[in-house]
C-alpha cells in the first residue's frame, strides 16, 4: 500500500496584508470500512478524520473530516499574511496516527 | 439562462440512464442505508439548536453534474469582514443522499482574511449537498445545490 505522504503549497514571498491561497493533499486511502477488496474482503477502516494549521504556533484553521472526504484528502483554504513566519499542518487519523509537515513564509 | 440550464441537465440525465439501463446497471439497486433530507435538516435544526437559518451571501460552486462520485470538488466563499468582531466561524458540508450525511465541518478564524475553502467530496448517487454556516453573532445560513452522479462514489 502506498504509504501516507503529506504535501502543502504556499507561496514562498507575499507582501503584508495580502491573502494567499493555502493548498494541501495527503496522500492518504481514506478507506471508509465499506469498499472491498478484490477478494471481496472489507477494507479495514482507515480514516483521517481531523486537519488543523498553525501559523507562528496559533491556531488559524482546522477541518473536521469524515468519511465521505475523497481519498487524498485536498484542502485549500486561504489566510491573510501580516509577518513572516512558519505554518504547521498536522493531519489525525481516528486511530491517533499523525502527520504533520511545516512551510515557511517570508514577508517582502 | 435558468431555463437553457434546465434543459442541458435533463438531457444528459436522460441520455446517462439510458446508457446505465443499456448496461443493465439501473436494474440493481444498492441496499445501502442511506441519509435523507429529513435526516440533514434534523442535524441542521441540532447544531442551529433549532434556530431558524437565515439566507445570506453564500457563494457554493459544486458541479451541476459529476461523472466520477469519488471526486467530487465542492468550493464556497462566504461574505464576511472576517474580523474578531465578526466572522465566520463554523461551516458544515452535509450530502443527504451518502450513507453518512456529515461530510466536513470547517473551523474558520478572522485570521484567513476572507472565508473561502475547497475540499473534494464522495457523492453516493444524485443528491443535495447542503452548506451551513455560523457566524460568530450567532446567525446561522444555509444553502444547497443539486449534483447529479453518474457512477457512485461510496463502493457499496
Amino acid at each position: 500500500m502506498a504509504s501516507v505522504k503529506p504535501r502543502g503549497k504556499v507561496p514562498k514571498e507575499a507582501s503584508v496584508g495580502e491573502i494567499i491561497e493555502i493548498k494541501t493533499l495527503l496522500r492518504h486511502p481514506m478507506h471508509s470500512g465499506r469498499m472491498r477488496d478484490a477478494d471481496g474482503k472489507i477494507i479495514p477502516k482507515k480514516i483521517v478524520n481531523k486537519f488543523y494549521a498553525n501559523f507562528n504556533g496559533e491556531l488559524i484553521f482546522s477541518m473536521g473530516i469524515e468519511p465521505s472526504i475523497s481519498s487524498n484528502p485536498y484542502i485549500v483554504f486561504p489566510f491573510k499574511v501580516m509577518e513572516s513566519g512558519e505554518f504547521e499542518f498536522f493531519w489525525e487519523e481516528e486511530s491517533g496516527e499523525k502527520y504533520e509537515l511545516t512551510r515557511k513564509i517570508a514577508v517582502s | 439562462m435558468w431555463g437553457q440550464k434546465k434543459e442541458i441537465r435533463l438531457i444528459s440525465r436522460r441520455d446517462g440512464l439510458k446508457i446505465l439501463s443499456a448496461l443493465g446497471i439501473i436494474a440493481v439497486t444498492p441496499k445501502v442505508l442511506v441519509a435523507s433530507p429529513t435526516d440533514v435538516s434534523s442535524l441542521i435544526d441540532e447544531i442551529t439548536k433549532g434556530k431558524h437559518a437565515e439566507g445570506s451571501d453564500i457563494y457554493l460552486d459544486l458541479p451541476e453534474i459529476a461523472e466520477n462520485g469519488n471526486q467530487v470538488k465542492v468550493s464556497f466563499e462566504i461574505e464576511s469582514p472576517m474580523t474578531p468582531d465578526s466572522y465566520v466561524k463554523k461551516v458544515y458540508i452535509f450530502a443527504d443522499g451518502n450513507p453518512a450525511p456529515r461530510v466536513a465541518e470547517f473551523t474558520f478564524t478572522p485570521r484567513m482574511g476572507i472565508c473561502s475553502a475547497t475540499t473534494r467530496m464522495r457523492l453516493a448517487k444524485t443528491q443535495d449537498v447542503h452548506l451551513l454556516a455560523e457566524f460568530s453573532d450567532g446567525v446561522y445560513a444555509t444553502t444547497k445545490a443539486t449534483v447529479k452522479v453518474t457512477i457512485g462514489g461510496c463502493g457499496g
